[in-house]
């Protein structure tokens, strides 16, 4: 240790390493101190033991962890994670910084959209909105709801028909005295099946990349347990950005987070790494799987196909949105997305505010067989 | 157990002492249990099916000497099925023979029928009644979310009230071993109150040991073709790479199969133990065992 203090240098730690991306609380760090109280400073093992056991919470915090470790501790640099230097200016998601040339040739922005307005705005191309319209667009994304199909859940709820819950009718019965009565029923209850979805946050998916966000954004909180992943040339879960109540701090959050905005995409790859670090685990077993993409695919297109087809046998529902299919003259001709779509249930459009409307209906629509 | 707790006084003596249980140790994991035990924090573990979290917590159970309570998570787990529960159908005949007999003092009739005869103990109550035990929670992350508040709550003040009786507390509170096969985020509100710690498959000098350790027939040469067979099915990017509990298996299998020296094709017929995906075998099959 570099200083007398042991509490000093774990507190400086700390701060190191929430500077690195781990959430670390007050009573971590006293925890921390409790295991070097345990364990004494002497030995840089056991300091690093002491830490990693106390402060992370997850494969992804050890990594951190260990970068944080070595450069707090040993004077290393860590290798700097590659900074996304246009995020802040190519997305919409900060309010505060709308691009200001769509404002200049924008006179009506001030004007409040009307009703009729709003007609003619469900069909417009979210990529060629103006800024009071796209206020608009967003304000009515975040009331769509999309609940989706349920599933039976392994509770009982009180019911009045269905097998007799013992443990209500004879707690019935005590409290009579013993004398039989009449016979208290449960049945399953229903919970919807998790909503998972995958957002490709490549370039050529940037103009809907804000309004997608913000369906799932939607989405999160209409149904709990929704987990959501950006996809472009890395796999980032954002599923706890999201968890913010507001629309607008949650999408900095998520800016912030994800490090590949506007790059290119390896969809069939990290699908795999999807499918491998959370799909096949449990996320995506039984649940309805959104994946919004526009299929330009940087890989191997055999590769998509083989994870589609995996993805396909573990969802209960696969759900492909491409923004570009609502244009006109739109065929399924890029590699990925022509090796996709015989694994795929549903193919949507996702350019509109009535598109996405349709998205929130088909999410919720009735539950039927899958095709084998 | 406060006092066997106390006898361990480093991570490195409790190594030794899993270690002649038959469970080998590394240096974080040794750590890990340390502190657990001398904190009296639950410790959390993570990782791949099959590395070995449910069966440290085995060992240890064989360490301290005492009891092992094992509490299965599933989706839709209950209170009563975790906690405890009255015996309705005995409350039920007691009454009657109650009734029966003549007595009608109902203050003392009710008084009896809530007495603890009539509570059953489910795993959480019997460990913290106990006290002198390790609690197993096994994949946690099967549970939903509502359990997992609830096991919080117990977990951090370990009592227990009962409206009829009263608050159970342990007098020593239990040595508790949380898994979590990450099927799912479990909150952090619960993992903050633990120590974390993340298993990872062995190295190949420690799994060889493994090997050896539980099946001392198996030869030094037939552990290593295994150990290092199984590391570079690890390494082939499969759909469930294998386990520990995996090579245990095969090594088992060859054993069976009279092999007593790691040959392809007797590890290419057995290939069923390590890998349960039609298409690893596929694959496994068409590349030998030397690729990767």
């Amino acid at each position: 240790m570099r200083t007398a203090d042991p509490v000093a240098t774990v507190v400086g730690f700390a701060r190191t390493l929430r500077f690195a991306g781990v959430e670390v609380t007050t009573d971590r760090i006293q925890c921390m101190v409790a295991a070097l109280d345990q364990l004494g400073v002497a030995r840089a093992e056991d300091v690093y033991w002491a830490g990693r056991l106390t402060l992370c919470s997850g494969p992804d915090d050890i990594r951190r962890f260990d970068q944080a470790f070595a450069a707090y501790f040993h004077g290393e640099r860590p290798a700097l994670p590659r900074i996304p230097i246009k995020a802040a200016a190519a997305m919409t998601l900060d309010p505060a910084r709308q691009d200001s040339a769509a404002d200049a040739d924008d006179a009506r922005s001030a004007v409040a959209v009307s009703a009729s307005d709003r007609e003619v705005l469900r069909h417009r191309d979210v990529a060629l909105l103006t800024r009071a319209e796209r206020d608009e667009v967003r304000r009515l994304i975040a009331l769509l709801d999309p609940v989706g199909p349920s599933r039976r859940s392994r509770r009982f709820a009180a019911a009045h028909r269905g097998p007799i819950d013992a443990h209500r009718t004879v707690r019935h019965l005590l409290r009579g005295g013993g004398e039989p009565a009449r016979l208290l029923r449960h049945a399953r209850r229903r919970r919807p099946r998790r909503l998972v979805l995958l957002i490709d946050v490549s370039g050529s998916m940037e103009p809907y990349a804000d309004a997608l966000l913000r369906f799932a954004h939607a989405a999160a909180h209409r149904r709990g347990g929704t987990e959501v992943f950006t996809i472009g040339t890395r796999l980032t879960r954002i599923s706890r950005e999201l968890r913010r109540r507001d629309a607008d701090p949650a999408l900095a959050a998520v800016a912030r987070a994800v490090p590949d905005w506007s790059g290119g995409t390896r969809l069939g790859e990290l699908l795999r790494a999807f499918l491998d670090r959370w799909g096949q685990r449990g996320v995506a077993r039984g649940a309805v799987v959104v994946l919004a993409s526009d299929g330009w695919e940087r890989g191997d297109p055999r590769v998509l196909a083989d994870q589609m087809a995996r993805l396909h046998r573990l969802a209960h529902r696969v759900v492909w949105v491409n923004p570009h299919r609502g244009r006109p003259g739109f065929a399924p001709l890029t590699a990925g997305m022509a090796a996709a779509l015989p694994h795929v249930d549903e193919f949507v459009s996702g350019h509109s505010l009535a598109a996405y409307e349709e998205l929130a209906v088909v999410l919720a629509g009735r539950e039927r067989p899958k095709r084998v | 157990m406060g006092e066997r707790v106390r006898n361990v006084d480093s991570p490195g003596g409790l190594a030794e002492r899993l270690d002649a249980t038959g469970y080998l140790v590394d240096t974080g994991l040794a750590t890990a249990v340390f502190l657990a035990l001398r904190m009296g924090r639950p410790l959390f573990l993570e990782g791949e099916a099959g590395v070995g979290k449910t069966a440290l917590a085995h060992a240890l159970a064989t360490l301290l000497d005492v009891p092992l309570i094992r509490l299965q998570c599933y989706e839709g787990i209950e209170a009563s099925q975790a906690l405890y529960d009255w015996d309705f159908p005995r409350q039920l005949l007691h009454l009657r023979a109650a009734e029966a007999s003549g007595r009608y003092d109902a203050e003392q009739l009710e008084s009896e029928l809530y007495d603890r005869r009539f509570l059953l103990a489910r795993p959480l109550l019997q460990a913290i009644e106990t006290g002198d035990a390790v609690l197993l929670v096994d994949e946690v992350d099967r549970a939903d979310d509502e359990f997992e508040a609830f096991l919080l709550e117990v977990l951090s003040e370990f009592t227990i009230s009962i409206p009829e009786i009263g608050t159970v507390r342990a007098d020593t509170p239990p040595v508790v071993v949380v898994t979590s096969n990450r099927t799912r985020e479990v909150h952090d509100a619960l993992k903050r109150r633990c120590i974390y710690h993340w298993l990872d498959h062995p190295e190949h000098d420690r799994e060889v040991a493994i090997i050896r350790c539980r099946l001392p027939e198996a030869s030094e040469r037939l552990a290593a073709g295994i150990a290092s067979a199984v590391r570079r099915l690890r390494g082939q990017d499969l759909l469930k790479p294998p386990g520990v509990a995996e090579s245990l298996d095969w090594a088992r299998a060859l054993l069976e199969l009279g092999v007593h020296e790691f040959d392809p094709d007797a590890a290419a017929a057995s290939l069923g133990a390590v890998l349960k995906y039609h298409e690893d075998a596929e694959r496994v099959r068409a590349n030998g065992f030397g690729g990767g």
